[in-house]
């Protein structure tokens, strides 16, 4: 991992594609929708989180890794091996594609947790808390070694270069998912770091995000108290850890974590009847840390969820669209006309309304 | 024998000027002026409180430092030798009014805040909502929710808040030690600008009483005015442990202001020194605060929130600590410019720490300890600004005290002599025909105007960062950068230097 900076503010373009029926599909027309919004960037990041690509190792979890030496990968994989069972270890693969360069090294784990560690953990109800220790202390504490994406039956894929090219270099042609979601990066300065590119993940969140949290420094701080590092280069890594802590840990209520995250004005709060008033009075007067203030719009996927959200005055931009078992969020109205020219629906997401699409009941994923 | 001390001060009196009309003379309460064919000066008893000057009509007075009381010396400054020449004839221990002067290194004033450009919009607050609402109390870890039939509803029962609609309150200060007409205008001017009001140790007047959803009850080690009337006349219940002005000791309240109603008010003998004991007698430990913060819960059926005031000293992150653990809902931090209406100089001068480092201290370690939820945090002591506070909000603090600020935005000219009871203009005294000069209308007014002010500018800041809620900038020290600060400063206000 490098520290050197600290924060890369960016501007970007998002898209994402979920089929609530769970039907899956290549990457070809998530590579196609975020392509069409090249203009938004620059060449300097690219990324696609998929779910449902790996039907075979579905309760596996699976580990994309970034690598910057074969001693940052020995360091890692001693720390695996110690912590999981690894059931299989591969290169992630890639094929030669212009405009990419200088890949660092990619590789990829199917892993069980180790029984006897959970208990060590201390938690032996919580195999998902065992993981985030696990990506928290890889990410802080091994040199040059990344945890990309650590969920079950998904992954992320992600690097330096425009996503289109991202996308081939990845092969993403050959993966089916039931949810893409994409983005393409406009930094505003240059890490050349792949881990620095979206989506960023934590064990099945991913969160692609177009703008600059404003509000970073307090909401850092907020979930370092809860045991969140957040030591990366980008404040997009907070959206994912707030969902973990309030959705995960906490069991808040998706819509309810939306709306801690970008929280009505108080003169709306007011008119509400009471109890509405009192529930969300109470979350911004427990929650307030964690909202995210600043230009924002952002897609977070998890296993069964995709979830558009602007910031409390649309300082981005965000469009939605429908059509059959397909929802579309993305940064640009022709990013999804590019994919699917009708649509049974097409609207522009308020500021601070969740769209929440959530896979049907018995979806087979 | 008379003194020998030479005068702080000249008053020039233009005679051309001066039509005799003697207003000057009746209105300094130090008796520095006399009529004698025509206005005379004693110089030496002038503190420079500025009252005749601003209410000559011909602007015939001026007051000039003497220019030349002590002959120059680096290290015997006029101040060292004015006190011992004080205490050479008085042996006494010598005591002075407000915070701390002397010219201590400010934190406040080597770090800048940060601003939008390009990659994220500032937002504008004369278009846009900007939000300052603040509730002070203790906030659980997470909420629960549960399914109703018309959909969820919060389960989570809170313990009490207390709204603030612009993140400041008041800083206490006792009746007794300013006027009745001070702490109406204080009360109204709390209540007209949804903010606290604090009555210090000295009890709370009866007249206040319709005010007293705007107002923190103050308990401290001499229990002055403490019954169970008082403490439910309060939004907030405070036990005081310590002042910035003077950490370790107790209130000092001297006889002189102990007119008939403050004695009513604190329940002790009229025109004795109200001296407080230094430490509460029943509170030797942190389980003793405990009992008391949890008696005072049970004296106010759980319905207010208990805030626990100490001074900053060393070790302040670790009392923090402690007091948040012991069941308080508030932890209420002044620094070592605190101000104050007596204190021996001594003290007020060299014991304590300043605010920055104490607060960026104390909401590191409640951080750290993952408590930082269960109280708010009120920092005070020589807030200047909404700079200032902005800086303090960015720091941890939940919400500001001002003390000093608010008495000169009722007319205090920072003489520092509160303490004798003579102030002229009407605050830090209890002679009726001083007090009179102070109309609580006109005050509040003024503390309205001033904390509207604050407020403004403190939404002026914030969509200059590119948020529009305070909690945004609350703990954000991302947003602050230190200017010629050390590597130890800087790591213990845990922000970055300008350039990084």
């Amino acid at each position: 991992m490098q520290q050197e900076f600290e924060r890369i503010p960016s501007g970007c373009a998002i898209s994402g594609i979920m089929s609530t029926k769970g039907r899956r599909m290549n990457g070809e027309a998530i590579i196609r929708s975020i392509a069409l919004m090249h203009e938004r960037s620059n060449g300097l990041g690219g990324g696609f989180a998929a779910y449902g690509i790996y039907p075979d190792f579905k309760d596996h979890y699976a580990f994309h890794m970034i690598y910057h030496s074969e001693q940052s990968k020995m360091d890692a994989e001693a720390f695996l091996e110690e912590n999981f069972i690894i059931d299989r270890s591969e290169p992630i693969p890639t094929r030669v594609t212009p405009g990419i360069t200088d890949p660092p090294i990619l590789w990829r784990y199917f892993l069980q947790i180790k029984p006897k560690r959970l208990i060590v953990f201390g938690r032996v109800d919580s195999p998902r808390a065992f993981v985030v220790n696990a990506v928290m202390t890889i990410n802080n504490s091994i040199p040059g070694a990344f945890v990309a994406s650590s969920g079950q039956n998904m992954g992320a894929f992600k690097g330096v270069g425009f996503p289109e090219d991202i996308g081939r270099f990845y092969r993403l042609d050959e993966y089916e998912a039931y949810i893409w979601t994409s983005h393409g990066r406009f930094p505003t300065n240059t890490p050349g770091w792949w881990g620095g590119a979206h989506p960023f993940c934590l064990l099945d969140w991913s969160v692609v995000h177009n703008g600059e949290i404003s509000s970073y420094g307090i909401n850092k701080r907020y979930l370092e108290m809860f045991g969140y590092c957040c030591e990366l280069q980008t404040d997009t890594e907070v959206v994912a850890y707030l969902f973990d802590l309030l959705h995960r840990q906490q069991k808040v209520p998706l819509r309810l974590v939306c709306q801690a995250l970008a929280p009505p004005f108080w003169k709306d709060i007011d008119m509400m009847d009471e109890a509405q008033r009192q529930m969300y009075t109470a979350i911004r007067q427990v929650y307030g840390p964690g909202m995210l203030n600043g230009p924002f719009s952002f897609v977070v996927a998890s296993s069964r969820y995709m979830i558009g959200l602007n910031d409390r005055i649309k300082l981005r931009p965000m469009t939605c669209a429908v059509k059959d078992d397909l929802v579309f969020m993305a940064s640009e109205e022709s990013a999804i006309r590019e994919i699917s020219p009708d649509l049974d629906r097409v609207w522009t997401a308020k500021a601070g309304e969740p769209i929440i699409a959530e896979l049907e009941e018995g979806a087979a994923v | 024998m008379s003194s020998l001390i030479p005068a702080e001060f000249f008053v020039r009196v233009d005679h051309q000027r001066c039509r005799r009309c003697k207003r000057c003379v009746m209105n300094c309460g130090f008796g520095a002026l006399s009529f004698q064919d025509r206005v005379v000066a004693d110089h030496k008893k002038c503190v420079a409180c500025h009252r005749c000057a601003t209410f000559c009509p011909e602007g015939a007075i001026t007051i000039e430092k003497n220019p030349l009381a002590y002959k120059e010396s680096g290290h015997w400054l006029p101040e060292y030798r004015k006190n011992i020449m004080k205490q050479a004839e008085t042996g006494g221990m010598l005591l002075t009014g407000m915070g701390n002067d002397r010219p201590y290194f400010s934190y406040f004033d080597h770090m800048v805040l940060d601003a939008c450009q390009v990659t994220n919009p500032s937002i504008d607050p004369l278009r846009e909502p900007m939000e300052l609402r603040t509730y002070l109390g203790s906030k659980p870890s997470a909420l629960e929710f549960e399914e109703a039939p018309d959909g969820v509803r919060l389960k989570t029962q809170l313990a009490p808040q207390v709204k603030l609609d612009t993140p400041m309150v008041f800083g206490a200060m006792s009746y007794g030690s300013i006027s009745l007409n001070a702490h109406r205008a204080l009360a109204r001017a709390a209540k007209e600008m949804g903010i606290l009001m604090n009555t210090g140790e000295g009890g709370l007047h009866k007249d206040l009483y319709p005010f007293s959803d705007r107002i923190i009850v103050q308990v401290a080690s001499g229990r002055f005015g403490v019954n169970q009337e008082y403490l439910n006349h309060g939004a907030v219940v405070e036990i005081k442990i310590g002042q910035g002005a003077k950490p370790g000791i107790g209130g000092h309240l001297p006889g002189e202001k102990v007119s008939q109603e403050v004695s009513e008010t604190r329940m002790i003998p009229l025109g004795t020194d109200a001296l407080s004991p230094a430490p509460h007698h029943d509170i030797y430990s942190i389980e003793d605060l405990a009992q008391l913060i949890y008696a005072l819960k049970e004296a106010t059926n759980w319905t207010r929130p208990v805030s626990v005031k100490i001074a900053a000293v060393h070790n302040v992150a670790a009392i923090a600590s402690g007091i948040a653990r012991a069941g308080a809902d508030i932890i209420y931090i002044d620094g070592f410019r605190g101000g104050t209406g007596a204190a021996p100089t001594i003290i007020r001068d060299h014991v304590g720490i300043p605010i920055e480092m104490a607060l960026a201290a104390v909401d590191d370690r409640l951080r750290k300890e993952g408590i930082r939820n269960r109280v708010s945090l009120i920092c005070a002591g020589g807030i200047r600004h909404a700079g200032d506070m902005a800086k303090a909000i960015a720091l941890g603090a939940d919400a500001v005290a001002i003390g000093t600020a608010a008495l000169i935005a009722m007319g205090c000219h920072v003489c520092q002599k509160c303490h004798t009871g003579n102030c002229s203009w009407g605050i830090a005294t209890q002679r009726p025909e001083l007090v009179r000069r102070l109309d609580p209308e006109l005050a509040a007014e003024h503390l309205c105007n001033l904390i509207r002010a604050w407020s403004l500018e403190l939404k002026e800041i914030l969509g200059a960062l590119g948020v529009n809620a305070v909690e945004s900038l609350r703990g954000s020290r991302e947003r602050l950068r230190g200017v010629g600060l050390s590597r130890v400063d800087l790591d213990i206000l845990g922000i970055k230097p300008a350039g990084r």
